[in-house]
Order: C-alpha cells, then sequence, then structure tokens
C-alpha cells in the first residue's frame, strides 16, 4: 500500500468513523480479561482474534484456577463452562515399568473450589463472551500482521482484511506466547531453545463412570496428574487430567532437548502412553484430539519490558508462566485485568505514553506475578546447568529403584538396603558431591 | 410477461378436501437430448415396471420434445404401457415453463398417482417446478423406490452427505413425485414386440409467451460426465503432478472410461473440478472404478464406494482405499498402470500373442476366464 | 437500481455430522453452524452485480432466531440488508412449505424496498440437500427460473436481460432471459470473498430485521411448518458399510500384475456390462 497511514485515515470514511479506545489482540485469557475491564468502564474497545472464535485453536493442560478470575468476575465459575473441580493433586515419579507416587487429596478444595479443570475451546469463548457483553467489539477470523506507529508511538494495527486498518488510542498486546508483535517492538527476541518447551496434548474420551471409577472420583470431582521421568531423559513434564468425559494428556519437553535428541514430541507422548501405569488410566479410551502448543518457560528471567508509548503486553506474550506450578491462565487474567485498569487511567488522563502505561509495569511488579516468578528465576538456571538425563531420566529411575529396593521384603537386612538405596541415588546424581550440589541448587532455585 | 409483471402466485395450493383415488399409475417424465433419451430414463421405467406391476397399475411415460417421435415408441420398448408425446418446434430445447406447464396438462388430465424424473440438473429443475404448481410433496435423488400395501411410494435416498439413508412417504398429497438418480436402477431389455397405447398431446404454450431462450448448448470436450461414466480411472495425491492423469488418461481410454481426481489433486490445480469424486465434489456409481494414487479417506469414499467394483492401486498396503476394494495392487502407479492400459489394448485387439511374449501364460489363463 | 434478494439458510456443517455407531444416530453436537457454502456463491454473485452496476442486496433467511449469525456475515461481505423469517410455526417445513414462506418473504421484500430483479438461491442445501426450494420459489413469484448456473454471461440492467451458462451432465446451455428471474448458483460461479474490515465492523451491530407469521397478515396457517409439509421421513438408518473381500494381486512382474488383474475384472460380468467382449 503506497498510502500513508493519516491520508487513510482521513481519506475513507469509515476507517476515520471507527477509532477505537484501545485495541487488544488476541482472545486469549489475557486479551478477553483486558477488553473485559476497558468496555466495563465504558471504553470503545475492539478485541481482534484470529481464530474463527475465540478458543478455536488454542489449547493448555486444563486447569482453571478461582483466584484470579474471581478479582475479575465474582462467581465466575457458576457460569463458566468448566470440567471439574479439581480435589486431589497427584504427582508421579516414573521409572521404566514403575512409578513413586505422592498426592494430596482434601475436601477442603470443594467449598468454593481452589481450581477446576477445563478445556479452551469452551472457557476462551465464554470469556470473550463476556468481554463483548461488556461492549467490547469482536472482530474475528482476523490476522494483525502488523503494529502501526507513528513518531515511534503505536497508533493501531494493521490487519490481513482489505481496508483492514485500525486505528486506536493504544494498543494490548495479549497474542500469546509467540508474540510476533511484541518481537516487532523489538521488546524481546525470538524465543531462545532453552525459554520455551513443547506440548502435545491429546484429549481422550473414556465413559463417564469408567473415568470417575479409575480416578477415584464422585460427581465433578476432579483429579490432576502430573508426572515426570520416562520422557527419554528429557526435561520435560507429563500431565493427566480428569474432564466430564475426557482425560487431557499431554507431555511439555523443552525445546533444546528435542532438538538435541532429535526426538519429536508425539513420540514422547506415545511412549509415556504405554507406561504401565498411565496405560490402565486411558485404556479404552478414544483420542478426540491432538493439539501442540509451546509454552514459554523462561519465566523472570525473560520477563520483557511490558509497556511503552501506546501499548502493553501481557500473558503468555510476556512469557508470564510459571512452570513450577503449572500456573498461566491465572498470570494471563491478572496481567489482562491490570493492563485494562491502566488503560483507563490512560484514557482519562487523555496520556497514552509510558508515563501512564509505564503503571501497569509497575502493578505488576507489585503483584505475585512478579514475586512467584521471580522466586523461581533459578529454575530456568538449574535445568541450563544440569544434564537433563541426571534430572529426568536417571535420578527419577533411581528414586524408583532405590523405593523397589526398600519394599523388596527378601531377607537382607533393612540397615543394607538403606545403604543401597542410598547408593543407588548418589551414582544417579553422578556421586555424593553432586547428589549434595543438587540438593542446594534446587532448594535454591525454589526458594529463590 | 417481462413488462407487466404478473401478480405473483404465492398462495397456489389445492382446491380443498381432493379425492385421490381416481389417481393410478406410474408416469416417467422422459429426458432427451437432440431426440436421444438419457439413460435414467429407461432405468426409471425398469424399476417403475416392477412398482407398476406390485400396484397392477400402468406403467406411463411422458415424452417431450421436437422429432421424438421414435423415443415415444422406444418408451413402449422399455415398458410403458402408456405414452403420453407431444412433438412441437419450441420444445427442442428444455425450458422450465413450457415443459412444466405441458407435464401439469399431462398430470391433472391423466392422473398418475406416482411421477418420477431422473435426478439430473434438467429433472430437479421440472420436478421442482411442477411438484410446487401442483401442489404435492417431493423427494430428491432418491436411490431406493418402492411402494407398499397402502399404494405409498417409499422414495429413499441419502442425507447428511451421504452417511445415512431416509424413506421419505407423501401421505395426503397426489401424485406422490420423486427425482432418482442415474445409474441405480437398471432398465428392462429393449424388446420391440411389446406394444403400448400412444396419446398424442397439444403443447401449452405458444413461443410468444415464453421468456427464456436458449442460446446453445456447448457440448464439453474437456468436462467429464462423471456421473454418467460406467468407468473411471481416479487419480490423487500420488500423481505427483498434472502428468500424471495422462497416464490415466491412456488407461481410461483403453477401457473406455473417463479420468475422476480426488481433492487434493484438483486443488493442486492438476484438474478441474469436474473431475472430483467426493464429498465436495460429484457422486458416482460406475461399473468399475479405479483409484490411483489415492488414500482412502471417507470424504472421497462416500463418492464412489456404491460403484460396482473397485480396483486400488496404491504403494502403501495400509491405505484404507483397500478396505474397499475388490482388487488391490500395491504398487507404484507409474509402473502399473502403463502396464495395465497395454495389457487391456492388447486384449481388446483381439490380439493376446502379440504380448503373449511379454506376459506368457497369464493370457493362457486370461482365456480361459474370457470363455 | 437493481433489487437483488439472495436466499440462505444455516446449516449444520453436515460433512462434519458423524453417526454414532451403537444408536445408529447422528452427532450434531459440536458441529458448527455455517452459511450454506452454495449460498455463499449466490450472494458473491449479487456482491459483484452491485459493483459493476449498482444494487441493492437484500438476504432473505428462514430460520431459528441463532441464524441472525448467517444473516451478519452476509452482511459482513456487503449485504444492504438481512431479513431473518423466524417463528416456531416455521419449524419442520419441507421444501413445499419452505418456498412458500421465502417467496411470501421476498414478496414482502419488494414492497418494502422496491421489486425484485434477481433472486438468487443456491444449487442445493448442506442438509436439505435438495435443490428444490429455489425452483419452488420461482414458481410461487411467477420469475422464469435459471437453474445449475456457472457463469453470468451478460447483465444488461435497463433491458433487464440476463445471459447465463446452466452446467448440465453433458455440457453448458448459455440461455437468455428477462427479469425476475430467480438464480441457482453453482460452486463454479466464482469465489466468495472474504470480508473487508469495514464490513466486518458494521456486521458487529447489525440487527437483522426479523419478521414472523404476524408480519404476513394473509399467511395461510395450513401451509406452513410441519402441517403444510407433504413429506414426511419415515424411517432413517445407516447403511450397511459395503463388505468386500479385498483380493490383493501380487506376481512378480508388473506386466503379469497387471494381467492377472484383467484376468480377474474378465472373470467378472464388466465385460458384458461394458461391451469389452
Ligand atoms: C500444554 C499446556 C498446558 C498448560 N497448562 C496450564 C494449566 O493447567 N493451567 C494454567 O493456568 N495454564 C496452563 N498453561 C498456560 C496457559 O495456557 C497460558 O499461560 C495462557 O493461555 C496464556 O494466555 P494468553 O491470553 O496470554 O495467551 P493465549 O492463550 O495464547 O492467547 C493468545 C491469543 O491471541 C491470538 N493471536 C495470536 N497472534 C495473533 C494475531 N497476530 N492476530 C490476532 N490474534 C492473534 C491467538 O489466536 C490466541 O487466541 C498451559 C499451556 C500449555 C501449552
Ligand atoms: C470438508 C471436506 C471435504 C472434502 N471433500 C473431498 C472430496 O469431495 N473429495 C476428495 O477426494 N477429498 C475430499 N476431502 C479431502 C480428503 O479428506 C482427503 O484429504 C483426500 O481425499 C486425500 O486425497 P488423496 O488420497 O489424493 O491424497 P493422500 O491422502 O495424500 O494420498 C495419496 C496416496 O497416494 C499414494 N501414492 C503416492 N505415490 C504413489 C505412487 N507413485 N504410486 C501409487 N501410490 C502412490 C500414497 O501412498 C497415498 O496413499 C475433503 C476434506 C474436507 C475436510
Ligand atoms: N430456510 C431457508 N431460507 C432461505 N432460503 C432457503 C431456505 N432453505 C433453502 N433455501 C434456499 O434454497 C436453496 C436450495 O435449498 P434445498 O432445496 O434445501 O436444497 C438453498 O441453497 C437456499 O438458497
Amino acid at each position: 500500500m503506497t498510502v500513508s497511514h493519516t491520508s487513510l485515515r482521513s481519506g475513507m470514511g469509515i476507517l476515520a468513523e471507527e477509532r477505537f479506545d484501545a485495541i487488544v489482540v488476541g482472545a486469549g485469557p489475557a486479551g478477553s480479561a483486558a477488553a473485559y475491564t476497558m468496555a466495563t468502564a465504558g471504553l470503545k474497545v475492539a478485541l481482534i482474534e484470529r481464530g474463527e472464535f475465540p478458543g478455536a485453536k488454542n489449547i493448555f493442560g486444563g486447569v482453571l484456577y478461582r483466584k484470579q478470575l474471581e478479582d475479575l468476575i465474582p462467581e465466575w465459575w457458576k457460569e463458566a463452562p468448566l470440567e471439574r473441580a479439581v480435589i486431589e493433586q497427584r504427582m508421579w515419579i516414573l521409572g521404566k515399568e514403575s512409578a513413586v507416587t505422592f498426592s494430596h487429596r482434601n475436601e477442603r478444595y470443594k467449598e468454593p473450589p481452589n481450581a477446576w479443570t477445563g478445556l479452551r475451546v469452551k472457557f476462551d469463548q465464554w470469556l470473550a463472551s463476556k468481554a463483548e457483553k461488556a461492549g467490547a467489539v469482536p472482530i474475528y477470523e482476523t490476522v494483525v500482521t502488523e503494529l502501526i506507529r507513528e513518531n515511534g508511538r503505536v497508533v493501531g494495527v494493521r490487519t490481513d482484511r482489505d481496508q483492514g486498518d485500525l486505528y486506536g488510542d493504544l494498543v494490548v498486546l495479549a497474542d500469546g506466547v509467540n508474540s510476533l508483535l511484541g518481537k516487532s517492538l523489538g521488546v524481546h527476541k525470538e524465543w531462545a531453545p532453552d525459554e520455551v518447551s513443547l506440548a502435545v496434548k491429546e484429549v481422550i474420551a473414556l465413559p463417564k463412570e469408567k473415568l470417575q471409577d479409575r480416578f477415584n472420583l464422585e460427581d465433578n470431582e476432579g483429579c490432576t496428574i502430573e508426572f515426570i521421568g520416562d520422557t527419554f531423559g528429557m526435561a520435560g513434564l507429563g500431565f493427566m487430567y480428569t474432564n466430564q468425559d475426557t482425560i487431557s494428556l499431554g507431555v511439555g519437553v523443552m525445546v533444546n532437548d528435542l532438538k538435541k535428541k532429535r526426538i519429536k514430541p508425539y513420540e514422547v507422548l506415545d511412549a509415556v502412553k504405554q507406561h504401565p501405569s498411565i496405560r490402565r488410566m486411558i485404556q479404552g479410551g478414544e483420542v478426540k484430539e491432538y493439539s501442540g502448543h509451546l509454552i514459554p518457560e523462561g519465566g523472570f528471567t525473560s520477563m520483557p519490558p511490558l509497556s511503552g508509548d501506546g501499548w502493553m503486553i501481557c500473558g503468555d506474550a510476556a512469557q508470564m508462566v510459571n512452570a513450577v506450578h503449572r500456573e498461566g491462565t491465572n498470570l494471563a487474567v491478572a496481567s489482562g485485568k491490570m493492563a485494562g485498569e491502566t488503560a483507563v487511567l490512560a484514557h482519562q488522563r487523555g496520556d497514552y505514553s509510558i508515563k501512564t502505561l509505564g503503571e501497569y509495569d509497575r502493578n505488576v511488579k507489585e503483584s505475585f506475578i512478579h514475586n512467584d516468578l521471580k522466586k523461581y528465576r533459578g529454575i530456568h538456571g538449574l535445568f541450563k546447568e544440569m544434564n537433563s538425563d541426571t534430572l529426568f531420566g536417571n535420578l527419577p529411575q533411581a528414586l524408583n529403584d532405590a523405593a523397589y529396593e526398600w519394599l523388596l521384603v527378601d531377607g537382607v537386612f533393612k540397615k543394607e538396603k538403606q545403604k543401597k538405596a542410598i547408593r543407588t541415588l548418589r551414582n544417579a546424581a553422578g556421586g555424593n558431591i553432586d547428589l549434595l550440589r543438587l540438593g542446594i541448587k534446587g532448594w535454591r532455585a525454589i526458594n529463590g | 410477461m417481462a413488462e407487466e409483471r404478473k401478480k405473483p402466485a404465492v398462495g397456489l395450493q389445492p382446491e380443498n378436501e381432493v379425492d385421490w383415488s381416481d389417481y393410478r399409475g406410474i408416469l416417467v417424465v422422459v429426458e432427451q437430448r437432440d431426440s436421444v433419451a438419457k439413460k435414467v430414463s429407461w432405468q426409471l421405467l425398469g424399476e417403475s415396471k416392477r412398482m407398476a406391476d406390485k400396484l397392477q397399475a400402468p406403467l406411463m411415460a411422458l415424452v417431450i420434445g421436437h422429432h421424438v417421435e421414435q423415443l415415444a415408441h422406444e418408451a413402449v420398448y422399455y415398458g410403458a404401457d402408456k405414452v403420453f408425446y407431444c412433438d412441437s418446434e419450441e420444445l427442442k430445447d428444455y425450458r422450465t415453463r413450457p415443459y412444466s406447464k405441458l407435464c401439469l396438462h399431462v398430470i391433472r388430465q391423466y392422473k398418475p398417482e406416482i411421477v418420477l424424473f431422473g435426478a439430473t440438473y434438467t429433472g430437479r429443475d421440472l420436478a421442482g417446478a411442477i411438484a410446487t404448481h401442483l401442489p404435492t410433496g417431493l423427494t430428491a435423488d432418491c436411490t431406493q423406490l418402492d411402494v407398499n400395501e397402502e399404494r405409498l411410494l417409499m422414495a429413499s435416498r441419502p442425507a447428511f452427505s451421504e452417511k445415512m439413508l431416509a424413506t421419505i412417504l407423501c401421505k395426503q398429497f397426489k401424485p406422490q413425485m420423486a427425482t432418482a438418480r442415474s445409474g441405480v436402477f437398471q432398465a428392462l431389455q429393449r424388446d420391440e414386440t411389446r406394444t403400448g397405447e400412444i396419446i398424442t398431446v397439444d403443447p401449452q404454450m405458444p413461443e410468444n409467451e415464453i421468456a427464456t431462450q436458449v442460446l446453445e448448448f456447448i457440448e464439453s470436450t474437456q468436462g467429464v460426465n462423471l456421473e454418467d461414466a460406467e468407468v473411471i480411472v481416479s487419480g490423487g495425491r500420488g500423481l505427483g503432478g498434472p502428468a500424471g492423469f495422462k497416464v490415466l488418461q491412456e488407461l481410461a481410454d483403453a477401457l473406455g472410461g473417463v479420468v475422476g481426481a480426488s481433492r487434493p489433486a484438483f486443488e493442486a490445480g492438476w484438474i478441474s473440478h469436474d473431475h472430483q469424486v467426493g464429498q465436495t465434489g460429484s457422486t458416482v456409481r460406475p461399473k468399475l472404478y479405479i483409484a490411483c494414487g489415492i488414500s482412502g479417506a471417507v470424504q472421497h469414499t462416500v463418492g464412489m464406494q456404491h460403484s460396482d467394483y473397485i480396483v486400488a492401486i496404491n504403494k502403501d498396503p495400509e491405505a484404507p482405499i483397500f478396505k474397499i476394494a475388490n482388487y488391490g495392487i500395491v504398487g507404484d502407479l507409474f509402473e502399473v498402470v502403463p502396464a495395465l492400459a497395454k495389457a487391456m489394448k492388447s486384449r481388446k485387439k483381439g490380439n493376446p500373442q502379440g504380448v503373449g511374449a511379454v506376459i506368457g501364460d497369464a493370457v493362457a489363463a486370461a482365456q480361459s476366464v474370457h470363455n | 437500481m437493481l433489487h437483488i434478494v439472495v436466499c440462505i439458510k444455516q446449516v449444520p456443517d453436515s460433512r462434519e455430522i458423524r453417526i454414532d455407531p451403537k444408536t445408529n444416530t447422528l452427532i450434531r453436537q459440536g458441529v458448527p453452524a455455517i452459511v450454506n457454502f452454495y449460498d455463499l456463491h449466490g450472494l458473491e454473485e449479487a456482491l459483484r452485480i452491485k459493483d459493476e452496476f449498482g444494487a441493492r442486496v437484500t438476504v432473505v433467511s428462514m430460520g431459528p432466531p441463532s441464524a441472525d449469525k448467517a444473516l451478519k456475515q452476509c452482511v459482513a461481505m456487503g449485504a444492504d440488508e438481512g431479513v431473518l423469517i423466524s417463528d416456531r410455526a416455521f419449524a419442520g417445513a419441507d421444501t413445499l412449505a419452505t418456498s412458500y414462506v421465502v417467496a411470501l418473504a421476498i414478496d414482502k421484500v419488494g414492497k418494502e424496498w422496491g421489486p425484485v430483479d434477481i433472486v438468487f438461491c443456491g444449487k442445493q442445501t448442506l442438509d436439505g440437500d435438495t435443490g428444490q426450494v429455489g425452483p419452488g420459489v420461482a414458481c410461487r413469484l411467477d420469475f422464469d427460473q435459471l437453474t445449475y448456473v456457472e457463469k453470468v454471461e451478460h447483465l444488461d440492467d435497463s433491458k433487464k436481460e440476463i445471459i447465463v451458462h446452466r452446467h448440465l451432465e453433458d455440457g453448458v446451455e448459455r440461455v437468455k432471459t428477462k427479469m425476475p428471474v430467480l438464480i441457482t448458483a453453482l460452486a463454479e460461479l466464482n469465489k466468495p470473498r472474504r470480508a473487508a474490515l469495514p464490513g466486518v465492523l458494521k456486521s458487529v451491530r447489525y440487527q437483522p430485521v426479523v419478521w414472523t407469521t404476524n408480519d404476513f397478515p394473509d399467511i395461510d396457517r395450513a401451509k406452513i411448518g410441519l402441517k403444510g409439509s407433504p413429506t414426511i421421513v419415515g424411517k432413517t438408518w445407516v447403511p450397511e458399510p459395503k463388505k468386500v473381500d479385498t483380493q490383493m494381486l501380487t506376481a512378480d512382474s508388473t506386466d503379469k500384475l497387471a494381467n492377472e488383474l484383467l484376468d480377474s475384472l474378465f472373470g467378472t460380468e464388466l465385460p458384458a456390462k461394458l461391451g469389452w467382449a
């Protein structure tokens, strides 16, 4: 196009008319939360989403938390499409054909629930519909191809439709982990392979009664299982969540490990499905969906600046994921809300420069987002330094071997058994010193 | 008529409480072009003969066109007891108004209880207009027809992209109408000794009342008539490019057939859309369907699974197309297809010796089957 | 100015409907509702005529309230107005009853916004799959009908003449007629456009005109909905998947393989039927 933006704006009636107070790119949890906040405050908001409808192509593991959405929409769970209320969380450490498991189950998680399992296709549609009802203008099946800038300020977006430029006082970038727009702003670089993991997930259908029996659940109770080990010695985490009559099963593996080992992510998932502990849970189920997605894993160290003249960035696009606690949607919602609130402030002041929008940066810094991510900032370094084979292959296996030895009744003295078990673990870690070092590092990584 | 618009006839409906009891017999509307009847017309007569016998009612045919007298006799040879026949200059080409007016006249006067049309473009155009005028129920695109003790036409048709079949009835109106697919039913053996009554009908509409003019008919040369084809040699992504269709065309020529395609082959621009078989293409029922380099996705197979014989040629022994094939060959189509074309040509020449040197005793075996 | 009406129907994307193997019923859940895709070709042609000659394009659909989404989509693409004919009394209509109501609506559209010159329908719907509504509407409006049109060759808006190409099994027919005319559209007619952004914005706020039975004082209630439908569905069933004993042919040379296949084929009734013998 040879016409300059300004002449386009004044030259074509309809574009001049259609000016928005704010344009949100991406109708994921972050974008919809931002749009909802702004529209509720009376701002004229456009919500742009490339999918046929919000959530059409989005996936996640499946746990939605009560708290941050409650701050946005009181008692939201009474109307949102949810699967099951999580009352039990299990952790499995897998050996080749074995598992050491921990779990916590608590009736107190019911009233009110702490978290639910959910499916993005339904959830994203619902949250976006809240924004629409509040007055946000939905523009779907539309891809934002670039940001329009004037004098260094973001003033609008260009879309892939004819006559597709749209102008607004500010743009909220909530375009998810790949955030091409964030990259175009130069706020972050192409993610390095050790900053993102690739997750693949299947949704497996199972008759409701069977599912409830297998996972020991009643009514709307749900259970989550996280597992490590059995991922070909790559840094990775698996998950298995119960929905109404489906199971979400997936694994996420660091992209650098996949590259190094030349293994395809679905091969990992296929292998995991053969593990005796997992095979039993999904037996007889029918795979209904298959999908893959990147997860930002850089955490605190990878977070870009969050605002500039005419723009703010939130959710996955800003690497706001707490990998240790598999929290992401809640960080997205919280950051979207804060960005929305800052936009309202900017609108009141009539100032869309970083002076006002920087308020958003400051709010995030004081919130749980910043603090939680900061606490775990060492994790990323730990993975980087430590050999994945040790952490995700040898150690889980050794723990299983040790447990086997310990529980096997074969006349060997218990004292001997204990020694042997410790030896197994030490060897897996690469010796006494290394085991100690790993312990200290791990402790530090988790305790900030 | 274009100048002064008639008041819309929006509310066309029946006079109340009609006595349907004097409606008897089955009427097949014969479709023709240039005095050549469409095969489906004779096929419908064949199927209707069976039903008419069951109803103990006459089988009737309606022949419309110009220079079509011979077709009236043909209709008798193919089973009609009574043929209505209208020959007129302005009826040379099919046009909805004069044709439907004539059909309505015949139906109202001779009162058949069932009226059938081929589910061709023309047949559907005409049937849709007539059923509305009468008015009565019309079932589209049937693949099974029968009558029950209550003299009801049980017209069955595929629904939901061929995934289901549904039987449609029309209890309260007469005649009961349906269009039915070509190639599904069997025509009777043509029999010149059959006799029947031929009744001439006057055209019902003068030329100056007909706004529509057929300027010309362009017979398709590169286009293809898959629906009527008896042999289809189809190619898919496995062809790798437009050149692959030349190889298939050679085999199709040898077998007296035409070339079909899967959607990816069309989408890649290797061949035009009228060759595409499947859910978003044509539904075909040839006697022989040869699928070359086609994996057998359900969207393709719904369009061809009712072929009498299916042959699959595919490199991949696991390709799902083999599940529905009568004969399967695992191999490279670029080797197998030319070999087939060659072998077929030499058989047709009736000169098996010519290839004898190459194929040896296979020919002998072939001949023993042949005789 | 020409006035063009486009008839559209919102349909479940039947390509995505599956059959429950246990109960033999249709699984409609989660099947997206789309504008019947042939209808979009009709709309596109109307919009092209509008682009070239200037025309008013009114879209008409009979369906449930949720079909307003389909009309909005048409407005996004460039239609001027969308009319939703929606009433419980219309439910269960077959093609005869549908064409009655759609024709009434078009008649009313003509009275509200000027006489109608062209009506576009789709070749057929994905769910009804009959292609009968178009001819039915033409017949009731006393319009000439041109079905299965793959090209509009010529249009004279002052003489109100149109020349189109009708697709037939064995070729193409060039046909000329006078407006008013009803045309049913094939996919070959054109490629439907993607809505431009201003259209999308317009459609978001657009609310289609809704007409119920009350808007048709002269409507004959015996001719609408289930009551006005002469055809009834007797039974439905899922055809048995064709059972075939696949015979895999093998041989040590391609020529032998080819002949083995021909032997098999010549062993059937095919040569007799196809005149190979
Ligand atoms: C396998 C997996 C498991 C997870 N498990 C959990 C979990 O259990 N609990 C949890 O809380 N979090 C989980 N997460 C993380 C969570 O999904 C994300 O943190 C969260 O979805 C981020 O929301 P968002 O709105 O920032 O981005 P997204 O949800 O990615 O939304 C971005 C939206 O922007 C759209 N978009 C992108 N670019 C453009 C463009 N140019 N133009 C228009 N639209 C565009 C996209 O289509 C998308 O709809 C998981 C993630 C994965 C991949
Ligand atoms: C809504 C919808 C509608 C659709 N409608 C249709 C439709 O109407 N018709 C249709 O066909 N499809 C349709 N499809 C697409 C359909 O799903 C399949 O993608 C398509 O049929 C696959 O075509 P194919 O078999 O040619 O290609 P592929 O699936 O890629 O198969 C190619 C095959 O060729 C084999 N092959 C490769 N090279 C050779 C060789 N040298 N010799 C022998 N074999 C070789 C391969 O082993 C493979 O089996 C539709 C899809 C959708 C979603
Ligand atoms: N309910 C409806 N409302 C408006 N138009 C319709 C409706 N049903 C069918 N049509 C039109 O008639 C065409 C043929 O439909 P059908 O006879 O159902 O195959 C469709 O492509 C539409 O253009």
